[in-house]
């Protein structure tokens, strides 16, 4: 599904060249659940960007479900970002003073879908994360981790393959990570999504099947997780 | 992405900075409101002259001394050493043909006037019966100059609205006894006001011709032996005949006058519809002048908004990233940008047409200047104000599509 091949991407600032990205290889199937780690700098939201098509590489190769992106133009890019990808970030978001309910409605919008079904969807995709009741809401009205779930429902609403989440308990408490994450997992069990999850918080990635560590913009390690923390488990004390 | 759902997004971002929107826009408000009071005061202006002239009779006919000048007619300025004689009337009134209802001679100049105390100049204006009709002047009280009075070069005199108001006040200046120049005239008549317009006769004085020559003008009134005339007003029945009768009248003259075939009129004859083509003229010039100054006050609004439409891009720069993200072309970023500043300038528009509109009332409630308002300058000044919202809003909206989807969303 996704196949990264010696990836780089060079930022140019004034003089000096950034090598946020320096050869990273790895490849992810369809339907797996991946975490990302690293040390912060060391690449993780950069290559996030790549795959989510945000961004293009400086050299190497990306391949996505076969296609070549590097040779797509901006409306085929935002076809893929609105209808293949959904994203999850770290600051949630969403467009303030706008209800919850047409903020997860936006992906609908620029795909093309008529207003109804649009609403249906929505309403759909709130329910699925837990929040029938807050459709009507701004985000300032919403808790954080409510934020987060708005943010999931807008990721998810156009059913893409592919659900990316770039730190997505950052800013939360670490039981309200820990709720995202059991929604991930969810998701991922249900609808068999492809979810690529960034994160520093190792607990939070042994919430996945893979953990790829990154450092400064090379892959140190690439290994499965055989045992999975499953939803609702408790955290362990070390951890707290 | 429909244009009712970018309406509905642009209205959510102006209303998120309400008051920044309404200074944004206040530039279009007063451009859109001057260009529409401006064209109603012209058109106002222009439909006031045209009822005006045409009240002083359509088919009339107007023989003035001198070469014609286009453009300043009402300068009254003649040609030196060229003058109009009472035998040309004379020979006019005799040998017209073709549905003539008058031909009146006018000789006019300006006297010092004394009633009591008072005193001040007036054009006064020696007149035959006729003159009445001529120029449908309206009697407001006692009656109008007759044959008879000419005949008998009677010393009479009627008045101008404003001269009577001047010298008599409230009082009815009927009867009363006024001196022009040392004469002593009889107040036998007041006109109705005819407003503020070319030959008004509002402020002047009219006599019988006879006793002016006899009695008032003196020798000023005299040249080469002949008594001078300053018009002569010829009215025909039938708008049909006009042409030919001016040919008539150029034919006499220009005989009477003893001109070559080679010479040029040293006279010229004026109807009706070349006064309004003359007049339209001047006003579309003014109103085209206008018209640009509120252009240019237009023009400076649209800045402020392109302006304030950069501000707010970069300011959302993180939600441009956002809608990026979620699937949004550049396409759909230029659209939903575009049609925010479109947006405002509309609305900027509307304001500033019911600003326009109620400015135009003030004028013409308040009686100082009449004015029009046409749905042409309502529709012209949305039109530009819409040309406006696009042409400024082109270039924000640019900056905006063209952002980086991933540098946008990680701009703070
Ligand atoms: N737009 C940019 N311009 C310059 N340098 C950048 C830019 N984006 C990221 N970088 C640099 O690239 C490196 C990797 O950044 P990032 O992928 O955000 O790391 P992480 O998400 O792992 O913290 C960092 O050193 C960062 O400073
Ligand atoms: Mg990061």
């Amino acid at each position: 599904m996704i196949q990264m091949e010696e990836l780089t991407k060079i930022y140019q600032m004034g003089d000096n060249e950034v090598r946020a990205l320096n050869g990273a290889s790895f490849t992810i199937e369809k339907g797996e659940i991946v975490a990302i780690m690293g040390p912060s700098g060391s690449g993780k939201s950069t290559v996030m960007s790549i795959i989510g098509c945000l961004d293009v590489p400086s050299g190497g190769r990306y391949m996505l479900a076969g296609m070549a992106v590097e040779n797509m133009d901006d409306s085929q890019l935002a076809e893929i970002r609105g209808r293949k990808i959904g994203f999850v970030f770290q600051q949630f978001n969403l467009l303030a003073r706008t209800s919850a309910l047409e903020n997860v409605m936006l992906p609908l919008t620029y795909a093309g879908i008529s207003g109804r079904e649009r609403q249906a969807r929505a309403l759909k995709a709130l329910e699925r994360v837990g929040l029938s009741d807050r459709t009507h809401h701004a985000p300032n009205e919403l808790s954080g981790g409510q934020q987060q779930r708005v943010a999931i429902a807008r990721a998810i609403v156009n059913e893409p393959a592919i659900l990316l989440a770039d730190e997505p308990t950052g800013a939360l408490d670490s039981r309200t990570g820990v709720e995202i994450m059991d929604l991930f997992q969810s998701l991922h069990r249900e609808n068999g999504q492809t979810v690529i999850v960034v994160t520093h918080d190792s607990y939070v990635a042994r919430h996945t099947d893979r953990i790829i560590k990154l450092s400064d913009g090379m892959v140190v390690s690439d290994e499965p997780n055989p045992d999975p923390i499953r939803a609702g488990a408790p955290r362990p004390a070390e951890k707290l | 992405m429909l244009f009712s759902e970018n309406f509905r997004v642009a209205l959510r971002a102006l209303r998120a900075n309400k008051m920044r929107s309404m200074l944004t826009i206040l530039g279009i408000v007063i451009g859109v409101a001057t260009v529409v009071s401006l064209l109603a005061i012209g058109e106002g202006a222009t439909a006031d002259i045209t009822s005006q002239i045409q009240s002083g009779g359509s088919n009339l006919l107007v023989v003035s001394p001198g070469k014609q000048q286009k453009g300043a007619r009402f300068t009254g300025q003649s040609h030196q050493l060229s003058y109009l004689y009472y035998v040309d009337y004379q020979m006019l009134e005799r040998g017209l043909t073709g549905n003539i209802s008058a031909v009146v001679p006018i000789y006019q100049s300006s006297y010092t006037v004394k009633f009591g105390d008072d005193s001040f100049n007036a054009a006064t204006v020696g007149v035959l019966e006729d003159y009445q009709d001529v120029r449908s002047f309206e009697i407001a009280e006692g009656r109008f100059i007759t044959d008879g009075d000419n005949d008998s070069q009677a010393l009479v005199a009627v008045l101008g609205k404003t001269v009577a108001e001047e010298l008599f006040g409230v009082l009815s200046p009927l009867g009363k006894t006024l001196s022009i120049n040392g004469v002593k005239f009889q107040v036998v008549g007041v006109l109705e006001a005819k407003g503020a317009s070319f030959g008004s006769p509002d402020d002047s004085i009219l006599i019988p011709l006879e006793t002016g020559y006899n009695k008032l003008f003196g020798e000023t009134a005299i040249f080469n032996g002949k008594k001078v005339v300053n018009n002569i007003f010829v009215s025909v029945e039938t708008t049909e005949t006009m042409d030919t009768v001016s040919a008539q009248i150029e034919f006499m003259i220009r005989r009477s006058h003893s001109l070559e075939p080679s010479d040029e009129l040293d006279f010229y004859v004026q109807s009706q519809s070349d006064t309004l083509e003359t007049l339209n003229s001047v006003t579309q010039t003014l109103t085209i002048f206008l018209g640009a100054i509120a252009g240019i006050s237009l023009l400076v609004g649209g800045i402020g908004i392109m302006n304030i439409m950069l501000v707010s891009v970069t300011e959302r720069t993180k939600e441009i990233g956002l809608r990026k993200a979620v699937g949004a072309t550049k396409n759909q970023i230029l659209t939903q940008f575009l049609i925010e500043t479109v947006t405002l300038s509309l609305l900027g528009g509307v304001l500033g047409i019911l600003l326009g509109v109620l400015m135009a009332a003030v004028f013409t409630v308040t009686g100082l200047i009449t004015s029009v308002i046409t749905a042409d300058s309502v529709l012209m000044a949305f039109s530009f104000a819409l040309m406006i919202g696009i042409f400024f809003g082109i270039y924000p909206a640019f900056r905006a599509a063209e952002l980086h989807p991933m540098e946008a969303l990680r701009y703070e």
